[in-house]
């Protein structure tokens, strides 16, 4: 045998050895902001390559059999991150991923739970979403992370959500729930009974403006229930962990009927999309992080919506 | 091939001990991915896009193009798009429609859209302006163009570079067969007072999904059949002042803004048709206030 190619294949070994624990050891920051609920607070930014991509909100659920994912990341490599920072709670299995919607940044790292072989949650109507931008999705997330992305792709659910529906996870039950569009088509929320945590998904957007790729108005009939559901912690999916809910849902819910009562205060003068763009809620400017980005898509959104209501 | 590239260059700066392994993993990644095509750039040579040329050549046959038709049209497009589904662009016309001189035809095309060429406007010296208003989708970063043809024979272009990206891919999303259903609904409007021989607003506004054909249906796995408004005729007076022969490159529930030169008591009327031959129509009676002499054609 050749040992200096038998000595390049034992370096070779060590060297994804040397890789593999480093990787092990980078395990993404979470808070348990509740008994058994853990937390990551994202980057309050679009995903570039510099954050990876880590700008939603994710976080697990411990119960006594098995622990419940609530989102996963960004890319592959966040979702690697995520489970690390699982393994450094406990040493249960992953039997759940839930995705709060199909956003690529909180599905991207699903990828790095495939081995754990979970069931993979979500809304009924979320494999649909995802399967039909998925294209578009990777090709934006190659093009804006670059190599940070390397190894992600989409995994769509293995299981349901029309409605509700329970989890048990050992000694918690995870009540999920659907809603009416709203943020997206396939929004859900996980509400953890027994901490009284709700992890809302994109419905809640804290100080980051939020963003209408669904329908402003069954956002509005969204909020409305989601404040009766009185959650003792809420983690929203942008924006700090565990905020006095009341306060973020009432400051979301005047941006969402105030762009609404305004777009259609425009469309009943004639004006077109541009002028409404240009004029509506440049008042929030100062009040929202990422207004620049996502304001004036809302107005379209919005606007496009509403035109054809009366 | 240049995102390959650039893998490599960020893979050179990531720590020794990973260098090895995440080599082989983002080879394998690049390798396996159909992404990797370059985008198209603001500071890319318009003249230089090869679906550009190629309908340029089909469609004008070496006729000369004035590149710098401002004094005939203007394009307005959002730089960056803030919905690549609902991307609100406007062709301007610089100057009154006479019989003496007037823009006949607009051209639409948007070089990175699956369809580039989204379609056609018509109008005559009875549109009193050739101006158009519309929504398209834009699917990547694209060079948006608006090519004028004079009465005279001659051509002009404006182009704008559009940054937005997914607007042919994403689907309306809510029930197709329900958007199927419902497809056809008409509005058509004039806006505000119409004065006599001073070109008026219009607006006509279609319900229908105008379905790309891009978007999978993820239980058949089949993509569903593109599905579009092709063709709108408006009349005024029983006389043609906007036609558009168009495709799914126009927004769901496409909306059209245009003029027409209203005289007297007159009918503005509709009429739409589909890529399933459905057809509707829709039609407004229009009261214009006598002109006075000052009555400038410009807005």
């Amino acid at each position: 045998m050749n040992v200096a190619s038998a000595c390049r294949r034992i370096t070779f070994l060590v060297l994804i050895a040397c890789a593999t624990i480093a990787r092990a050891q980078t395990a993404l920051q979470v808070t348990q902001i509740a008994p058994g609920n853990y937390a990551h607070r994202g980057h309050d930014d679009v995903a570039t390559h510099e954050n990876g991509g880590d700008i939603a909100n994710v976080g697990f659920i411990v119960g006594t059999r098995c622990v419940a994912v609530i989102d996963t990341g960004g890319t592959l490599a966040e979702g690697r991150a995520l489970r690390a920072a699982i393994r450094a709670v406990t040493p249960l299995p992953v039997c759940y991923v839930i995705n709060t919607h199909m956003h690529p940044d909180h599905i991207f790292g699903n990828a790095a739970f495939k081995d754990d072989h979970p069931q993979f949650v979500g809304s009924v109507t979320l494999a649909q979403a995802e399967a039909s931008r998925a294209d578009n999705y990777m090709r934006a997330l190659n093009r804006e992370l670059g190599s940070a992305a390397a190894g992600s792709e989409i995994v769509a659910p293995t299981k349901t959500i029309d409605g509700t529906g329970t989890l048990d996870i050992g000694g918690r039950t995870l009540t999920l729930r659907t809603w009416k569009t709203a943020h997206t088509n396939n929004d859900l929320t996980v509400y953890d009974e027994k901490s009284g945590t709700l992890w809302t998904g994109d419905l809640l957007f804290v100080h980051c403006i939020p963003v209408i790729d669904g329908s402003v108005i069954g956002w509005l009939d969204d909020i409305a229930r989601i404040r009766q559901m009185n959650p003792r912690h809420v983690v929203p999916g942008h924006g700090p962990l565990d905020p006095p809910w009341t306060q973020s849902l009432d400051a979301e819910e005047r941006y969402l009927a105030d762009l609404a009562r305004d777009v259609r205060a425009a469309i009943r003068k004639g004006e077109t999309i541009g002028q409404a763009v240009d004029s509506i809620g440049l008042g929030e400017k100062d009040k929202w992080l990422l207004f620049d980005m996502y304001h004036r898509r809302n107005v379209t959104a919005a606007y496009a919506e509403l035109e054809w209501e009366q | 091939m240049g995102a390959v590239v650039q893998d490599w260059r960020d893979i050179m700066k990531t720590t020794w001990s990973g260098v090895r392994a995440m080599t082989v993993a983002s080879l394998a990644a690049a390798a396996l991915s159909p992404y990797a095509a370059q985008a198209a750039q603001p500071d890319d040579d318009p003249d230089k896009v090869a679906r550009w040329i190629d309908f340029r050549e089909g469609t004008f046959k070496g006729r000369t193009i004035d590149t710098h038709g401002d004094a005939v049209i203007k394009l307005d497009a959002p730089a960056r798009a803030a919905d690549a589904a609902v991307v609100p662009i406007a062709i301007n016309a610089q100057f009154p429609q006479s019989p003496a001189r007037y823009i006949k035809k607009l051209y639409l095309f948007i070089d990175e859209n699956p369809e580039p060429y989204a379609g056609s406007f018509e109008f005559t010296p009875e549109s009193g302006l050739a101006t158009i208003e519309t929504r398209v989708r834009v699917e990547d970063y694209t060079f948006m163009r608006a090519i004028a043809e004079t009465n005279d024979g001659k051509l002009y272009s404006a182009v704008r570079f559009v940054k937005a990206s997914g607007g042919c891919s994403a689907p309306a999303d809510k029930d197709e067969d329900a958007a199927e259903r419902t497809a056809g609904q008409v509005r058509l409007q004039a806006e505000g007072q119409a004065v006599a021989g001073k070109p008026e607003l219009a607006q006509l506004m279609v319900r229908h999904p105008n379905r790309t054909g891009m978007a999978m249906n993820q239980v058949t796995r089949n993509y569903a059949s593109a599905y579009f408004i092709r063709k709108v005729s408006v009349t005024y007076a029983n006389k043609p002042v906007m036609t558009a022969n168009v495709n799914f490159s126009i927004s769901e529930n496409p909306n059209f803004r245009f003029y027409f030169v209203p005289s007297g008591s007159g009918e503005l009327k509709a009429f739409i048709e589909d890529t399933k031959n459905k057809h509707w129509d829709g039609a407004v009676a229009v009261k214009a206030q006598p002109g006075s002499a000052q009555t400038s054609a410009m807005k």
